[in-house]
């Protein structure tokens, strides 16, 4: 069993790091996998290869801290879907659920085009701020209207469309064509920025956020008959709730600040991973984490590569390649009553 | 073992249960009686510890369960709740395994102890041969039945069981009763069947409209007087043994209606 268990790590680890690849050697130049490690090997150990200084910069500053944010945003994701769709008992439910994409979009707006905090706030801080404020008012709201599943589901919605209507009156009020059409494209989730500092954050985000997650998986898995079965099992179901709820708030809300809502992931990598290895969340988060990881980094790839010399919003690939390989893992689902 | 003082439960601004005091003994089982809407699962729910009370305490083996841990409540009080449906698709197995859960910790793994007391429990409800079905493919009463192998996994001193019978063929019903009193357990149940009641428990409560209205044994309690008044219904009650009885049916009482105006 450890040996299967040490296996499986390691054979994961080996496709993350080929992905990891891949996104850094892909792109608008095509720059071999040599090069890529050798660059690899120059920065971290300081190897001393003789290799293109372009090449070099390409590979270190644009495109690995873009494949490692990748990563980190997509692993994140779709470890909070999964655990949302537990412990909500709802198949729909996604991390942007509780109010935190439209609140970051209203964080955002309020920065990018109401000038709020006088030009010392960035656009991922208002964001930031927007979403923990959002999710805030969702959990109040929740709290207050009962904290069952159906409660906290309606909370988010009442929520989500409050911050939505929110972002929409300020872009039609204040906003130029150009602000709103930016705006859009930030929405739609965008890697174009992401630099090393950004890695500092989503990295350890990710893996903290991720380990809590999977430390809880027991708990997770006697969600399956409700939060009362979960309670009759030993659970402490209000403690649960505070740290799951705020840790998958935590994160999203974090990823969202950096690369924008990207749409997705968080509600179809559970699935997909569930359709492999099943509901036990010792094995599902660290499988969805893993799928969301390689998935998003495919995506992004994807984004920069399929029209040339553009690059598409990564939100708009992750569902436009995304729905219909869920649509062949939903068909291919043992047909019970 | 487990006793409940004076308790009150309200919900929707309405009172549900007031002023219950009730306490089962070790090894007794303990049935709880009433019309539709008397609080037997309110009272099971408080019971079991799953929600603080309004007013009064429950205690297990003297202390309030509200000052025990939950997993600690968990290892000696297993709950079977009347609708606990899921949209998982974990086998029949992973379902029984969630009994082991409160056992289980960072420091306490999974064992093969684990693996035989899962396996005892699908053999004592008869779904041993059903261990790798998925949960959506199985039958209401199967399922019914993984419910209790999960909490005789839980491995409980006190067994709380809210309509266990229901989804049950007549065979099965009998057949379960029989398993939990058969166990050395603590079982106190909810029931519909006022025969299931009369032939296995040792003592019968019964509740109407949120208030405990009688307990007693079986014999003393299911008096066709008391059947006619909390349950409406016309029933001849022939005397059986040890304090036991039969209730045979004959009717809903006529003047019954009128006085219960629809709720």
């Amino acid at each position: 069993m450890t040996w299967r268990r040490l296996a499986a790590g390691g054979l994961a680890m080996l496709v993350l790091l080929a992905a990891l690849a891949m996104g850094a050697a892909i792109g608008e130049t095509r720059i071999p996998l040599d090069v890529v490690g050798k660059t690899l090997a120059n920065r971290l150990w300081g190897a001393g290869y003789g290799l293109d200084p372009i090449d070099e910069g390409v590979v270190w500053h644009y495109r690995v801290a873009r494949a490692l944010v990748a990563a980190a945003c997509g692993a994140a994701l779709a470890v909070c879907g999964a655990v949302l769709q537990s412990m909500l008992r709802n198949a729909l439910a996604d991390p942007y659920l509780l109010g935190i994409s439209a609140g970051a979009s209203s964080g955002a707006v309020s920065v990018a085009i109401l000038g709020l905090g006088g030009g010392f706030l960035s656009l991922s801080l208002g964001a930031l701020i927007g979403a923990l404020v959002a999710f805030g008012l969702v959990a109040l709201l929740a709290l207050k209207a009962g904290r069952g599943a159906a409660a906290i589901i309606l909370a988010g919605i009442a929520g989500s469309q409050l911050f939505s209507a929110l972002t929409s009156f300020i872009v039609t009020k204040s906003a130029n064509a150009e602000q709103a059409r930016g705006i859009m494209f930030w929405l739609l989730g965008n890697l174009s920025g992401v630099r090393w500092p950004d890695v500092g954050l989503a990295l350890p985000v990710a893996l903290i956020g991720c380990l809590v997650c999977i430390a809880h998986a027991r708990a997770l898995d006697a969600f399956a008959f409700g939060a009362n079965a979960a309670a009759a099992l030993g659970i402490a179901v209000r403690r649960m709730q505070v740290i799951m709820f705020g840790a998958t708030a935590l994160m999203t809300a974090i990823m969202v600040s950096i690369v924008g809502s990207i749409g997705f992931v968080g509600l179809v990598i559970p699935h997909a991973a569930r359709a492999l290895v099943g509901v036990r969340h010792h094995a599902l988060l660290p499988v969805s984490a893993l799928l969301g990881a390689v998935f998003m980094i495919a995506a992004d790839i994807l984004s920069r590569t399929i029209i040339p010399g553009q690059v598409l919003p990564i939100g708009v690939m992750t569902a436009l390649f995304g729905a219909p390989a869920f649509a062949v893992i939903l068909m291919q689902r043992p047909v019970t009553r | 073992m487990l006793a409940a003082r004076n308790l009150t439960w309200r919900a929707g601004g309405r009172t549900i249960l007031s002023g219950i005091s009730l306490m089962a003994a070790e090894s007794e089982f303990l049935a709880i009686v009433g019309p539709n809407g008397s609080g037997k699962s309110s009272l099971l729910t408080l019971l079991a510890g799953l929600r603080p009370p309004r007013a009064g305490q429950v205690l297990l083996r003297g202390v309030d369960l509200q000052d025990i841990r939950r997993r600690d409540v968990a290892r000696v009080i297993a709950l079977v709740e009347q609708q606990a449906e899921t949209g998982e698709r974990l086998t029949a197995r992973q379902a029984v395994k969630l009994g082991r859960t409160p056992h289980l910790g960072p420091l306490r793994p999974w064992s093969r102890q684990d693996d035989r007391i899962v396996d005892a429990a699908l053999a004592s409800v008869g779904m041993t041969g059903f261990a790798s079905r998925p949960w959506p493919s199985l039958s209401g009463g199967e399922r019914q039945r993984l419910h209790i192998a999960r909490a005789l996994a839980q491995a409980p001193r006190i067994l709380i069981l809210d309509e266990p019978t229901n989804h049950l063929d007549v065979e099965h019903q009998l057949g379960l009763l029989e398993l939990v009193r058969a166990r050395d357990l603590t079982v106190i149940a909810a029931l519909h069947d006022l025969n299931h009641a009369a032939m296995f428990a040792d003592r019968i409560a019964v509740l109407d409209r949120g208030r405990l209205v009688a307990t007693g044994r079986p014999a003393e309690i299911l008096t066709p007087r008391l059947l006619a008044e909390i349950f409406h219904v016309d029933a001849r009650v022939e005397p059986g043994p040890d304090g036991r009885c039969f209730i045979r049916l004959l009717g809903v009482s006529r003047p019954a209606p009128e006085e219960c105006p629809a709720r």
